[in-house]
């Protein structure tokens, strides 16, 4: 597990803890959704289409996060921050930092183990409301990604060292749907070139061009603080290394509308050549206002 | 592993979605929740939570308030299926005017909550009074 960020975790929270109704709260808790490991307001790994803070028509609300994810042979951080604006526009920006097994480093012989990418992401809220319109919120956005250096990339066989990726994502909160829980489902399609979200570069030998992939998430209110949900995030395969479709299960827990906090157990598949690719994803988001 | 969990995201999509029919015994809301206590109840959590609320009692200011409490109950009791008559005026007619904005419409659905939960309703019971009302806000929201 990686201490620093378990620190920070920890302090964000007490901070969030004793300072009640800094956020903006036109929202219904819990629908500015989590952060997403690329920035936009979402799941974890799926961009929703809720903006990322609690402001209504009238409002704007920034806020920022920390996620770490920890697999079997790589950790990747993001932190990053978002802001909206009266429900209507969300611009998000991220800073991946992914770190590589000693392997790898040898095996490509690179000289830093890390690689960063940064990501600008926008988001525009088309229609409706997730919780009051009949039909689900629907919203398009995109996330432009650039990688610090083209080194890896170039070296797994991808094309560019950076990338924009295009979504349109729905979503709906249906009240009492289960047993009297709220169940919350949303689905994006993504026209992307990325490999391993970018990380890996932008297309490759096997495919150059831009693909739709399909993402979901379907989370359950057990309570107004506790979410349970899945995801899934299928992936493209631009490269000659294998690239999995990822999956996760998660736990999250909103005390109030200042912060969120969400545990998962991630499933990436195979990554960079390494197989079964599991662990723990780690999230917190601070609202700011 | 990755399959084992892409199944087992389909099935409790499907889980989900199959719980999601209606396929509830016929007892009404109303009934389930306690019946006319229950609602009279939540009424007068809802009007005490709205005059401690500056916020949204500026609304209420010049509403007489013994209508409103007799035209809420006569309402929620309808909406949640039981055996009364509204005899109040339309959603649209009464909260015309008001320019009720968002952040204040949200807020007043939390009062409402706690005042539920005041009057003992369960998490999933204050869901589903939410479910009747909330395609309501249509024709609430900045009239
Ligand atoms: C949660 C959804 C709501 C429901 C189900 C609801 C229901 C009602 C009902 C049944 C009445 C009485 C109608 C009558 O006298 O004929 C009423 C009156 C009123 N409502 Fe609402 N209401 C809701 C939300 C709101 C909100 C968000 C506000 C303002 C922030 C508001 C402000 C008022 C006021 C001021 C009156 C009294 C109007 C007057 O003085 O005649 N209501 N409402």
């Amino acid at each position: 597990m990686n201490n620093r960020i378990l620190k920070i975790l920890s302090v964000g929270c007490c901070i969030f803890a004793t300072a009640p109704s800094m956020a903006a709260d036109g929202k219904i808790l819990a629908t500015a959704g989590l952060s997403q490991v690329e920035g936009s307001g979402g799941g974890g790994l799926v961009p929703w289409a809720t903006l990322a803070g609690y402001d209504s028509q009238d409002e704007t609300a920034a806020s920022f996060f920390m996620s770490d994810v920890n697999v079997s042979d790589f950790r990747m951080t993001s932190i990053g921050v978002a802001t909206s604006f009266y429900d209507r526009v969300e611009l998000s920006y991220a800073q991946q930092t992914f770190v590589l097994p000693e392997s790898l480093i040898s095996g490509l012989s690179l000289t830093s183990e890390q690689i960063k990418q940064d990501i600008v992401g926008l988001k525009v809220r088309l229609y409706g409301d997730a919780v009051y319109s009949a039909y689900p919120q629907v919203s398009a956005g995109l996330q432009y990604k650039q990688l610090d250096s083209d080194t890896v990339a170039s070296k797994v066989g991808a094309k560019t060292d950076s990338g924009t990726d295009f979504y349109v994502a729905a979503t709906k909160v249906h009240l009492g749907a289960v047993a009297g829980y709220n169940l919350i489902w949303n689905v994006a399609a993504r026209a992307t070139k990325a490999n391993e979200m970018g990380l890996l570069g932008y297309g490759g030998s096997e495919n150059n061009s831009y693909q739709v992939m399909m993402e979901g998430s379907v989370g359950l209110l057990l309570s107004p603080n506790w979410v349970v949900g899945m995801e899934y995030r299928q992936k493209p395969n631009n490269l000659s290394i294998v690239e999995d479709d990822w999956t996760d299960v998660f736990v999250s827990y909103l005390p109030n509308k200042n912060v969120n906090i969400t545990a998962a157990y991630v499933d990436l598949g195979t990554v960079a050549t390494k197989k079964d690719q599991k662990g723990i994803y780690l999230s917190m988001t601070g609202y700011l206002w | 592993m990755v399959n084992l969990v892409k199944a087992s995201f389909i099935a409790l999509s499907v889980f989900l979605v199959a719980c999601a029919a209606p396929n509830k015994a016929p007892q009404s809301l109303y009934d389930e929740i306690g019946g006319k206590p229950t609602v009279e109840a939540i009424t007068d959590n809802f009007i005490d939570e709205i005059s401690f609320n500056k916020d949204i009692y500026r609304y209420f200011e010049k509403t007489n308030i013994t209508r409103f409490r007799e035209k809420f109950i006569e309402h929620l009791c309808v909406n949640t299926g039981g055996p009364c008559t509204y005899t109040g005026d339309t959603m649209l007619k009464v909260h015309q005017g008001q320019k009720i904005n968002e952040t204040d419409f949200n807020l007043t659905v939390d009062l409402l909550v706690s005042a539920m939960k005041r009057a003992g309703l369960t998490y999933p019971q204050q869901n589903r009074v939410l479910k009747v009302l909330a395609p309501m806000r249509g024709e609430m929201l900045y009239k």
